[in-house]
């Protein structure tokens, strides 16, 4: 039975990296950018949540409404102020501006947090579970995320699938010029894309701090996590990006149940495996 | 003599095809004279001044094989620290078998080719950013399969046996000149690579691939050269890094940090110019020395530079010299010169 646990536990953080990978998919889906800075990011929204708390001793709910807002302004700009410039410069460009971005907010959340190891206190419903038979018990938080990532997950489909703005980001993601040559501004519509992973990074961010410690270094084996759920899961598909968050929590989370120092390396094996014998990913979306 | 005859004998008169810049055989002359006074340096100065100048050597050293891989291969990859860490254990390992450790820098060099291989057929499945992220994801892996093995230290690390028997002062020199050759060896292979072939190939296959293969190059096979000359790089350098600080660290040693340090210092100094890892490898250096006191904002400041020259100097400083100046140290592609006096005379 603590195997069915573990599945069960694995199933719920998986619904966390999916809802983080959106961002990470969305962006490359819309823009052909791997944003390398994407797990640095989360970890930003982390020390601005707990600065806000700790500073002004606002209550959790006000900081999270305040937060996720505020990222996606700053992904809109963040777009439309070094990205955009970026995408003129060919790939290697957009890899190095967000690489370099990466390692800044890395360097400046070290320098002004330092190298300490923080949690966000949720409270008692972070802690909390309810037992669903002798051996499963569910986190109130584990569970909440879970369905708060799905919802975000369908909310993001349905503006993609029923919306003008959406129907015309999904133009320009197929072809650009011919999306601005029917009167869609890309430059607008890449910003709205970024904001958009932006506040999803935001929610996933603040999500993964009160489920467990972080420190300024963390970030980019968050990507890592976010990249292996979109590969796994298979490219410009949202649903494949939370099936592979699934597959990826699931074998983290038995690979911990046979040797907790499995976990990680269970992750990254999956993902090579699916490398391996199935690169296009276990939902075919759209070819790399 | 039909029209074009004449015309193509004439064209043919009329310029000169070389290697050589105008300023190659002075600026060959000049560099010889560095590197044998850099060789000469352990009699010159304290050994303070050469234990930090094996740090720029590493530096240079995989700098120059990043540059091999994005700048001439169009592969850039986020995961070279699999090779610094494969390297710097293999070196461990190879001394704990009683392998003198200077000498087992260079089989570490041997076994990062080897564990290449198996590696770039996972690798290679991926393009462009994936690829970088998927390299990332292999080194990731190399620093897990690390920890578990007991005998090489698990997660705190090793240090080095096979050192303790030679006296300090010889220990720093010998240290320093095998940096000192590691840094000349990656410069020197880039550069004998490039001019060949090989050299054609790679760029042809940088800047349109399609049209490469499509000429007969075998894509993958240049590809996977370029692959596994960079890891042997790339784990002697590793191998350097612990002979000179003499224990091995997993967190660090498999950091992504290097290839931070490695990216931004080709991005800098400019990508496809041989020049361009020196240039910035020393510039970087002269940054992380001034900014020794003020903990990591030097990175901080790399990564805002990086970004910087990504968007405002894609060539990076080399570009700006060359284009000012026509200075080439290591001319890798042809110089055309019209010789305008031959032409009336024929």
């Amino acid at each position: 039975m603590d195997f069915l646990n573990a599945l069960v536990q694995g199933l719920l953080i998986g619904g966390l990296y999916a809802l983080f990978a959106t961002g990470l998919s969305l962006m490359f889906g819309v823009m052909r950018i791997v944003n390398l800075a994407h797990g640095d990011l989360a970890v930003v929204a982390s020390f601005l949540a707990l600065a806000l708390i700790s500073g002004t001793g606002l209550p959790l709910w006000f900081v999270l409404v305040v937060t996720v807002p505020l990222f996606a302004l700053l992904g809109y700009l963040t777009q439309r102020v070094l990205l955009q410039k970026s995408l003129k410069s060919g790939p290697l460009a957009t890899l190095l501006v967000t690489f370099g971005l990466s390692i800044v907010l890395q360097n400046v959340l070290l320098e002004v947090f330092s190298a300490d190891t923080r949690t966000l206190d949720g409270g008692s419903f972070a802690t909390g579970s309810f037992k669903l038979t002798d051996s499963i018990s569910i986190g109130y938080l584990s569970l909440a995320t879970f369905v708060l990532a799905v919802g975000v997950l369908t909310g993001i489909q349905l503006f993609l699938s029923r919306t003008g703005l959406g129907r015309m980001l999904r133009a320009s993601s197929d072809d650009r010029e011919t999306a601005n040559l029917v009167g869609g501004d890309s430059r607008h519509i890449y910003g709205i894309a970024t904001a958009i992973a932006f506040a999803t990074v935001a929610i996933a961010g603040l999500m993964f701090a009160m489920r467990s410690s972080f420190d300024p270094s963390i970030g980019p084996s968050r990507l890592i996590f976010a990249f292996e759920a979109v590969v796994i899961g298979g490219l410009g598909s949202l649903w494949g990006t939370l099936l592979g968050g699934i597959v990826l929590g699931v074998t983290q989370s038995v690979g911990a149940q046979i040797d907790p120092a499995l976990t990680l390396l269970a992750g990254h094996l999956i993902f090579l495996a699916v490398l391996a014998f199935r690169p296009q990913g276990l939902i075919a979306g759209r070819k790399a | 003599m039909t029209l074009s005859e004449t015309l193509t004998s004439r064209a043919a008169a009329a310029v000169d095809v070389s290697r050589a810049a105008r300023s190659s055989k002075l600026s060959a002359l000049v560099m010889l004279a560095a590197a044998v006074t850099l060789g000469a340096l352990p009699f010159l100065v304290f050994a303070k001044v050469t234990d930090t100048l094996v740090n720029l050597f590493v530096l240079i050293a995989l700098a120059s094989m990043w540059n091999l891989l994005a700048g001439f291969g169009g592969l850039v990859s986020v995961g070279q620290q699999a090779y610094i860490g494969i390297g710097a254990y293999s070196v461990i390992a190879f001394a704990d078998q009683g392998v003198q450790p200077y000498l087992a820098v260079l089989l570490a060099a041997v076994t990062c080719a080897v564990f290449a291989v198996p590696t770039s057929w996972l690798a290679f499945r991926l393009r462009g950013d994936y690829f970088a992220v998927g390299t990332w994801v292999i080194a990731e892996v190399y620093r897990l399969l690390v920890v578990r093995v007991d005998s090489l230290g698990g997660a705190s690390g090793k240090s080095l046996s096979g050192l303790s028997g030679i006296d300090q002062t010889l220990r720093g020199a010998l240290t320093y000149w095998i940096a000192l050759g590691l840094a000349l060896a990656s410069v020197a292979a880039g550069y004998l690579l490039l001019r060949g072939r090989l050299g054609l190939s790679l760029m042809a296959v940088r800047d349109e691939e399609t049209a490469a293969s499509s000429v007969g190059i075998d894509v993958r096979r240049a590809k996977r050269l370029v692959y596994l000359v960079s890891a042997a790089g790339c784990g002697a350098a590793g191998g350097v890094i612990t002979v000179s600080s003499l224990s091995v660290n997993p967190d660090a040693i498999f950091s992504v940090q290097w290839s931070a340090y490695m990216i931004f210092i080709v991005v800098i100094g400019g990508i496809g110019f041989i020049e361009g890892p020196l240039l910035g490898a020393v510039v970087f250096f002269a940054l992380q020395q001034l900014l020794s006191d003020y903990g990591s904002w030097y990175l901080v400041l790399l990564g805002a530079v990086g970004m910087a020259a990504a968007l405002w100097l894609p060539r990076g400083l080399w570009g700006v010299v060359r284009d000012r100046t026509g200075l080439s140290l290591f001319p890798v592609g042809y110089f055309v010169r019209t010789r305008a006096a031959d032409v009336d005379s024929h």
